[in-house]
């Protein structure tokens, strides 16, 4: 059978529609769509797409039963690597993981495995009452979870399958973290995080939201409790500004306020919802990741009728994704690269005007690998706008290190951590995701999340 | 949920509520708050937490309805629940040993410094205290205060109860008769702790504000309670809430506590049209 060059198309949203609602974007495959996705598939003995899977999903393996008409045992073969499959498929860098690895790709577009991923959760989110499956005899022995984002779910359910009695510790009213706080609703539906969490929630994981650790309970009190290892995947929660004139006029936010406000609050309901957010004329968004593209796009959702994307260097470096970059751009967010922002620009009473930018050329690479960006002499210009979104990056929230003094930390403040196993300084204490990476992405977490769980249990077991 | 225990009223507009949460009266400290959110489409509203009683498992906190939120947390009665209430949160007030110290409480601040003086009157202070409101009405938990005050000085803006002025004049009043203070601690509204801050600036008397900027998350994560504090920008959810008031950009914290007026008084609208419809049927 001739195999097709390009991946079956999603079926997304229209730009012009899209733009006006906060409804999921890409609508997934059709069962019709996903069988002759799976059929490109060339079933690699060595199934390279799983080496480079942080999770090792067994990929061909999954995409063999879809082909099969078997979704149940495609759902079931993800879930025994990967427990948050809804997500992933909808967030996960595929094109820089398992898709990048893919035979397929060296001569075609690659499988499209994350939207099979996808597919496959969706089929089994819409059947209702995802399987549980046989759960091990309790083996007594408790474990709590800080932070319930992608590390802390995917840990919690590990050890919940291993038997362990797990509890995980939320800051916020909500679990999932920055998959509920961060993520816009376009991207990953809350409903789907919700089924998720329900999901570990039914391996028998108690979620307790509401609970900053730190402050209500410090670790030796959770241990006194008689928690016997800990797991921190508290994310990192701290937002970065420039640093620049003007970041506290009004209508200046960092992205987690503009997005939890948005997301978590569902200010884009205000006031069915109590949550307001300020929404611009004009918008500016610094940064070039995925959050200043789902800054943008929000931007743009909340009614603002031009939103500026700035970013210091060109399009080539731009760590958001290719997609993300793409849906921003056919939504009409406005790029200005090579553009570094140098102050803000307010009124006497104290509201944004506009952004003072300079130009950049780039210059010699980095230790990033980037050409470093480097600012054009006189060549400042004004920008009128009436919101600045700053999205350049997050640090480590120092909340619950601060009163942990003997928990190692690095020089920005992360938790150090054994590379493999997650393991901190602290006896019985064990941190992933982006409290030990810096921000990173939410497979890298999860992944994180179960190695740390594979040793906890070690830990519990044997220890 | 959390629920409500009792619910006083201390006048036409504010209301006093004890709540149930073991875990937060374990650990809650003079100075710090909480996060309350009503329902499932609750905003994140921070409080101040006036009391607590670790035996009964209780925390008290006081609220003027002025907004929706806190309209609606007025309808509520004991026996009725509170989605979330999270906390303690913040850093507890510095309370140490040194001497005579004054709290100063403007309006609904009276409720979150009374246990503050409490504090400082345990560990042996001399605690002055001034409490002072609109009018005499909104004059609340005086009685509370007298037990951990060696002397209470009251004010009200019209002269309906105690002496007339303002908490901030009273202060003025004490400091001139030369007597000496260790510190100042105060609590209320913004701008009656900027002129707080007006009397004590020229007499170098150290002043301690607690501050009641806009928050959503309250854990240091979302930076919208920014301020300028000896010109470094500081998170007040987790570097505070109290602050050296001589060092805090208070014009700043003023424009940035405007930020939402426009969709207060909206969301004020809204609720009250609706409620008004309801109580019809």
């Amino acid at each position: 059978m001739k195999i097709s060059p390009k991946k079956v198309e999603m079926a997304r949203q229209e730009p012009k529609v899209r733009v006006k609602n906060f409804n999921e974007v890409a609508l997934g495959y059709s069962e019709e769509e996903a069988i002759e996705e799976a059929k490109r598939c060339l079933q690699c003995k060595k199934a390279p797409c799983t080496k480079a899977c942080p999770v090792e999903v067994d990929i061909p393996g999954f995409i063999a039963r879809i082909m099969e008409n078997d979704y149940r045992g495609a759902i079931r073969k993800i879930k025994e690597k990967n427990l948050l499959p809804a997500m992933c498929g909808r967030v996960c860098p595929q094109e820089e993981l398992c898709e990048k690895a893919c035979t397929l790709s060296k001569k075609y577009e690659p499988v499209a495995i994350g939207r099979l991923e996808r597919f496959a959760a969706d089929w089994e989110l819409e059947k209702g009452n995802p399987e549980v499956g046989q759960l091990p005899w309790p083996t007594g022995k408790r474990v709590a979870v800080v932070g319930s984002g992608p590390a802390g779910l995917s840990c919690a359910g590990d050890l919940a399958k291993l038997g362990h009695n797990v509890t995980i510790f939320e800051a916020l009213h909500k679990p999932g973290g920055v998959l509920v706080y961060g993520i816009p609703e376009f991207r990953l539906p809350k409903d789907i995080v919700r089924s998720e969490v329900e999901y570990i929630h039914s391996l028998g994981v108690e979620v307790k939201t509401g609970y900053v650790i730190g402050k209500i309970y410090t670790l030796a009190e959770l241990f006194s409790q008689g928690y016997q290892a800990i797991f921190l995947g508290i994310g990192a929660g701290l937002p970065k500004f420039m640093d620049i004139p003007g970041e506290n006029l009004n209508g200046v936010y960092s992205a987690n306020e503009f997005l939890t406000r948005t997301n978590l609050m569902k200010a884009y309901l205000f006031p069915e919802y109590d949550t307001p957010v300020k929404i611009g004329r004009r918008v500016a968004v610094i940064g070039g990741g995925n959050v200043a593209m789902d800054a943008s796009r929000t931007a743009l959702r909340l009614g603002a009728q031009q939103v500026f994307n700035i970013y210091r260097r060109s399009r080539k470096e731009m760590p958001a994704r290719r997609e993300e970059i793409q849906n921003a751009q056919e939504e009409g967010v406005e790029f200005r690269f090579l553009t570094d922002p140098t102050r803000i620009l307010g009124n006497r009473e104290g509201w944004v005007t506009g952004i003072e930018c300079v130009k950049m050329e780039l210059g010699e690479p980095d230790e990033s690998g980037r050409r470093r960006p480097v600012p054009i002499r006189d060549s400042e210009f004004t920008i009128e706008v009436d919101i600045v979104v700053m999205a350049i990056g997050a640090g480590a929230n120092p909340l619950l290190p601060s009163v942990t003094p003997d928990l190692k930390l690095n020089k920005w403040g992360y938790i150090v951590a054994d590379e493999v196993t997650g393991k901190s300084s602290k006896e019985g204490v064990w941190a992933g995701g982006d409290i030990v990476s810096g921000a990173a992405t939410v497979i890298s977490a999860m992944g994180s999340g179960r190695r740390s769980a594979k040793a906890i249990n070690q830990y519990l077991m044997e220890g | 949920m959390y629920k409500i225990l009792s619910k006083g009223n201390l006048s036409s507009s504010v209301k006093e509520f004890t709540i149930s949460c073991p875990e937060i009266a374990r650990k809650a400290q003079p100075g710090q708050f909480v996060v309350l959110r009503i329902d499932e489409k609750g905003e994140r509203v921070p409080l101040t937490i006036a009391d607590y009683d670790r035996d009964r498992g209780t925390i008290t906190i006081v609220v003027q309805e002025a907004g929706k939120s806190t309209c609606q947390l007025g309808e509520l009665n004991s026996g009725d629940a509170i989605s979330d209430v999270i906390g303690p949160l913040g850093i507890p007030t510095h309370i140490e040993r040194i001497g005579t110290v004054v709290c100063v409480g403007g309006g609904l601040g009276i409720a979150p410094v009374y246990p503050v003086a409490r504090g400082f009157k345990k560990l042996g202070n001399k605690v002055i205290s001034i409490i002072g409101a609109r009018t005499r009405e909104l004059v609340i938990w005086e009685d509370k205060i007298v037990p951990v005050s060696d002397e209470l000085y009251t004010t009200t803006d019209d002269g309906s109860y105690g002496r007339k002025g303002f908490v901030s004049d009273e202060l003025e009043r004490l400091i001139k008769t030369g007597r000496q203070f260790s510190l100042v601690f105060a609590v209320g509204p913004t701008l009656m702790m900027r002129a707080i801050c007006e009397v004590t600036r020229p007499f170098k008397l150290r002043t301690i504000v607690s501050l009641n900027p806009v928050m959503v998350d309250a854990t240091g994560m979302c930076g919208a309670c920014r301020v300028s504090v000896g010109g470094k920008t500081k998170f007040v959810c987790v570097d505070g809430p109290d602050f050296d008031g001589h060092q805090v950009d208070f014009e700043q914290l003023l424009r940035r506590q405007r930020m939402y007026l426009e969709e207060e008084k909206k969301a004020l609208v809204c609720y009250d049209s609706a409620h008004r419809l309801g109580e019809r049927r």
